[in-house]
C-alpha cells in the first residue's frame, strides 16, 4: 500500500527522488482555468517533467444521461463546456434527432447554425483575452469582453439565460427569435470587428507578445494528429480539418465562408487563427441573418410536437399525447447514432445509444478538451513556467469539458 | 549640570528656525511620499477603467475618491495571519523594509529651491547631503531585501520563484542604470541633485530646456526603463507575476502586512519617478512659461525681489509636482498598455541590450565631453 501510494498515486513522475522541485500548477491557481492539475517538476523555472491529473470537476454526467429522459439531459449539455453552452446544446440534440430521423424546418435550422457561430464567437473571445490576461495585457481582456456581454445580452434575450442556455430541443428550439434580436445583432456584428482590429493593433505586431507566443509550445501536424487534436489547434499546426466542410451539416455548404489556417502551430498561430475565426463567424452570421427564413421553428413530426393547448383541451388522443410526453418523456427508438459538430475547440461528438423509451441507454461524449488536455503534458516539458501559462491559454482547456 | 545644558540647547534647537522648517519639510515629504499613494491608487483604478472602457470604482465617497482609504480600513481589519512554517522574524521584517526604504530615498531629493524668511535660507530638500542622488540609488537598492526576505521567509515555493526573480532583476538592471547615471554625472559635473537641477535650467539652442531627457536621450531611455524593472511595475512586475506565480513573493502576506507592501510599491514608484524628474526632467526647474508668469504675478502684486525668489520657488515645487504626475501617469500608462516579460526575455533586455548601449552611451558622452565640454 505504502508502495502504491508512492509510486502510482501521489506522483506519477517518473523520478520520486530527483532533488529538483516539485511544483503543483493547480488545481487551485489563477491560471488554471478552472480545476486542471499539472504536476511539474521544475528546475529553476524550467519545467523538467510534467504529468497532468484530471478528474476535479468529474460529475459524471454521461452516467447522469442514463437516468434523465432525452429533454431532462440537455442542460447538462449546458455545464460541458460552458464558454459555449449553444453549441453543445445543438450538437446533442442533433445526434437525438438522427436516432429519430426527425428533419428540422429551416428556421430551426438557420436559429441553430447562429448559435453555433455565436457560440464559436464567444468561446474564442475568452480563450483570446484569458490568453492575453494571463500574459498581462489586461486591457485586451476588458476590450473583449465588453462583445461577450453584448453577445450574452443577445442570448438572454433568445433563451433567458446567459450562461446555462439549455436553448435547443429536440426537433425544433425552445424559444423562436426575440422581436430586437436584428437590431441586438447589428451592434454585435458591427462592434466586434472594430474591437477585433483594436485588439490586433495592441497584440500582433507587440514585440512583448510576440516574443511571448511565437515559438513557444509548438505542436507539429502529425503530433496533432496522433494526439488527436481537432479545432483551433490542430488549423493553427496546419491540420486542414474543419467539420463544417468536411463533414458538412446543416447548411454551411451555401455560405460564403473560409476555413483558417496556420503552419507552425505555436501559441501566436493560435491566436492568429482564433482571431480569424471569429472575424469568418462574424461574415456568417451576416448572412446567416440575412438569410433567416419565416415559418416555423418546430417539426411536424408528432413525436416530440408538444400539441397545441386548444387540441389538449378538446381531443382526447391528444390529451395523452400531451400527458406522455412530459410526465414519460419522448419515445426513441432503438438505434445509434454519432454526430459531431465543429465546437469552437473542436471536434464535440455525442454517440446516442437507444434501447426505445425515454431514456438512453448510452451517451458518450467525445470532447475535444481531453485530447488537448493529453497533449499539454508534452508540449510544457522543457518549457518554462510563464511558457507553460501562455501555452494553457491558448489551447483552451474547459475543465467542464475535459472531466465531465 | 551639563544634562541641563543639553537639555537647554536640545530646547533652543526645538525652538529654532532650523528644526521647524526641517519639521515643515518632513510633514511635506510625508505628505507626497506616502500622501501619493491613495491619489496613485484611485488614478491607477480609474485610469485603467478609462483605457479598458469601464467605470472603476465609484461608490466611495466623490468620484470613489475614498476608495482607497476603504481599502486600507479593510487590510487593518483583516486578521494578521503567519503561515505556521514561516519564519517569523524574517517574515515580519520584510513588510517593513519595503515600506521604510524608499521613503527614506524620498529624503534627499530636492523637491524645490530655496525659500528664503527672515534672513534665512532653507532648502527644499529634507537632507542636502554630498554624496546626493548615490544616497537615494543606495535606499532604492534596499528594495529588493523585502522581496527576498518575503519570498524566503513565507516558505512556498512561487514566493521563492518570485524572489530569485526579484533579485536577479534587480542586479542585471540596476548595472544599466549605473551606467545611464555616470554619464548624466559626466555631463553635469556633479552628484548633488542641486546643482543638477540649476544645470537644467540653462536653455538648450535657444528652444529646449536644457533638460538631461533632450541632452541624452539614450541615458533617459536606459533609466526609464531601469526604473520600470526597479519597481517591478508592467511589464516588468515579474516577482509577482500574478498569472504564473499566484501573487509571488507576498503569495503568503495579508492583511496590514501585504497592505504595506502595495503601499511600499507605490512610494517606491514615486520615489524612482522623482529621481527621474530631477535627473532628466529638470526636477524643480520652472517649466517652459512659468518664468513668465512668475514675472506676470510679481507686477500684479507688486512683489519684491524677495518675493519673487519666493514665488519662483513655489511655481517651482508646482512643476515638480506636475512633472511628477506625469511620471506616475506615465507608469499607469504602460501598465494597461502592455503584456508582461518572460524571466529570461527580460534578462536578455537587461545584460544584451541595455549593458551594450549603456557602456556605448557612456563611451561616447565621455568623448563628447572631452571634445566640447560640459558647457553644451
Amino acid at each position: 500500500m505504502e508502495t502504491l501510494l508512492k509510486n502510482d498515486l501521489v506522483t506519477p513522475l517518473q523520478d520520486y527522488y530527483n532533488p529538483n522541485v516539485l511544483l503543483n500548477l493547480g488545481p487551485s491557481h489563477p491560471a488554471m482555468h478552472g480545476t486542471l492539475r499539472v504536476m511539474c517538476r521544475v528546475n529553476g523555472e524550467t519545467i523538467e517533467d510534467a504529468s497532468c491529473e484530471i478528474g476535479y470537476l468529474h460529475r459524471a454526467i454521461e452516467k447522469l444521461a442514463e437516468n434523465k429522459t432525452y429533454h431532462q439531459w440537455i442542460v447538462y449539455t449546458d455545464r460541458l463546456n460552458y464558454c459555449s453552452a449553444l453549441a453543445n446544446n445543438v450538437g446533442y440534440v442533433m445526434a437525438v434527432e438522427d436516432v429519430m430521423g426527425i428533419t428540422i424546418t429551416e428556421r430551426c435550422m438557420y436559429i441553430r447554425m447562429i448559435c453555433l457561430e455565436l457560440a464559436r464567437v464567444i468561446d474564442h473571445i475568452i480563450c483570446v483575452a484569458i490568453n492575453a490576461l494571463d500574459l498581462g495585457a489586461m486591457t485586451v481582456f476588458w476590450m473583449l469582453y465588453t462583445w461577450r456581454e453584448q453577445a450574452y445580452t443577445i442570448i438572454e434575450g433568445m433563451c433567458g439565460m446567459r450562461l446555462t442556455t439549455s436553448y435547443a430541443r429536440i426537433g425544433g428550439m425552445a424559444y423562436d427569435l426575440p422581436e430586437n434580436f436584428q437590431a441586438e445583432m447589428k451592434i454585435f456584428l458591427e462592434g466586434l470587428p472594430k474591437t477585433l482590429d483594436d485588439v490586433e493593433k495592441l497584440l500582433s505586431a507587440n514585440r512583448i507578445w510576440v516574443d511571448r507566443t511565437k515559438d513557444v509550445g509548438i505542436l507539429t501536424a502529425e503530433e496533432c494528429l496522433g494526439f488527436g487534436l481537432t479545432g483551433p489547434v490542430a488549423r493553427a499546426s496546419g491540420v486542414d480539418q474543419d467539420l463544417r466542410r468536411d463533414r458538412p451539416y446543416y447548411n454551411y455548404s451555401d455560405l460564403d465562408w473560409d476555413v483558417v489556417v496556420a503552419t507552425k502551430g505555436d501559441v501566436y498561430d493560435r491566436y492568429l487563427v482564433r482571431m480569424e475565426e471569429m472575424r469568418q463567424s462574424l461574415k456568417i452570421l451576416k448572412q446567416l441573418c440575412a438569410k433567416l427564413p419565416g415559418g416555423s421553428i418546430w417539426t411536424e413530426d408528432s413525436r416530440v410536437l408538444i400539441p397545441k393547448k386548444k387540441d389538449v383541451y378538446e381531443k382526447m388522443e391528444v390529451l395523452i399525447h400531451h400527458f406522455k410526453i412530459f410526465m414519460e418523456g419522448i419515445d426513441v427508438p432503438p438505434g445509434e447514432s454519432y454526430r459531431a459538430i465543429e465546437a469552437p475547440n473542436g471536434e464535440l461528438g455525442y454517440y446516442v445509444v437507444s434501447r426505445g423509451g425515454p431514456k438512453a441507454w448510452r451517451i458518450k461524449i467525445k470532447s475535444p478538451s481531453l485530447a488537448l488536455f493529453q497533449s499539454y503534458e508534452h508540449s510544457i516539458k522543457g518549457a518554462k513556467i510563464p511558457d507553460a501559462i501562455a501555452i494553457l491559454g491558448s489551447l483552451n482547456i474547459i475543465a467542464g469539458e475535459l472531466d465531465r | 549640570m551639563e544634562s541641563i545644558d543639553l537639555f537647554s540647547s536640545l530646547w533652543a534647537y526645538l525652538q529654532s528656525y532650523d528644526f521647524i522648517a526641517l519639521l515643515l519639510k518632513l510633514i511635506f515629504i510625508l505628505i507626497i511620499g506616502p500622501g501619493l499613494v491613495p491619489i496613485m491608487v484611485w488614478l491607477e483604478r480609474r485610469g485603467s477603467a478609462m483605457i479598458q472602457g469601464r467605470m472603476g470604482p465609484n461608490r466611495v465617497g466623490p468620484l470613489g475618491l475614498l476608495q482607497a482609504l476603504a481599502d486600507v480600513l479593510k487590510f487593518f481589519a483583516k486578521e494578521p495571519f503567519v503561515p505556521g512554517t514561516a519564519n517569523k522574524f524574517y517574515y515580519n521584517l520584510a513588510p517593513i523594509i519595503a515600506a521604510v526604504a524608499p521613503l527614506a530615498a524620498f529624503a534627499a531629493i530636492p523637491f524645490g529651491g530655496t525659500v528664503l524668511f527672515d534672513g534665512y535660507e532653507t532648502n527644499l530638500q529634507l537632507s542636502n547631503l554630498n554624496i546626493g542622488i548615490l544616497a537615494a540609488l543606495a535606499f532604492a537598492g534596499l528594495e529588493v531585501y523585502p522581496i527576498m526576505l518575503a519570498g524566503w521567509a513565507s516558505n512556498n515555493k512561487y514566493a521563492v520563484l518570485g524572489a530569485l526573480r526579484g533579485a536577479s532583476q534587480m542586479i542585471s538592471y540596476e548595472i544599466a542604470m549605473g551606467l545611464a547615471l555616470i554619464a548624466m554625472f559626466l555631463i553635469y559635473g556633479t552628484v548633488d541633485m542641486n546643482q543638477m537641477v540649476a544645470w537644467q535650467g540653462e536653455s538648450l539652442f535657444g528652444i529646449l530646456p536644457r533638460w538631461g531627457l533632450f541632452v541624452n536621450p539614450l541615458a533617459a531611455m536606459i533609466f526609464l526603463i531601469g526604473i520600470f524593472a526597479e519597481t517591478n511595475r508592467m511589464p516588468f512586475d515579474l516577482p509577482e507575476g500574478d498569472a504564473e506565480l499566484v501573487a509571488g513573493y507576498h503569495v503568503e502576506y495579508g492583511s496590514t502586512k501585504f497592505a504595506m507592501f502595495f503601499f511600499a510599491e507605490y512610494v517606491a514608484m514615486s520615489m524612482a519617478a522623482a529621481l527621474f524628474v530631477t535627473l532628466f526632467l529638470g526636477g524643480y526647474g520652472l517649466l517652459p512659461g512659468m518664468e513668465a508668469l512668475a514675472q506676470y504675478l510679481a507686477q500684479v502684486f507688486q512683489l519684491e525681489a524677495l518675493g519673487l525668489h519666493n514665488l519662483k520657488t513655489f511655481l517651482g515645487v508646482g512643476s515638480f509636482l506636475m512633472k511628477l504626475c506625469f511620471m506616475l501617469f506615465f507608469y499607469i500608462w504602460v501598465r494597461w498598455t502592455v503584456p508582461r516579460f518572460r524571466f529570461d526575455q527580460l534578462m536578455n533586455l537587461g545584460w544584451r541590450i541595455l549593458l551594450p548601449i549603456g557602456l556605448v552611451n557612456l563611451v561616447f558622452t565621455a568623448i563628447a565631453i572631452y571634445f566640447i565640454g560640459s558647457s553644451l
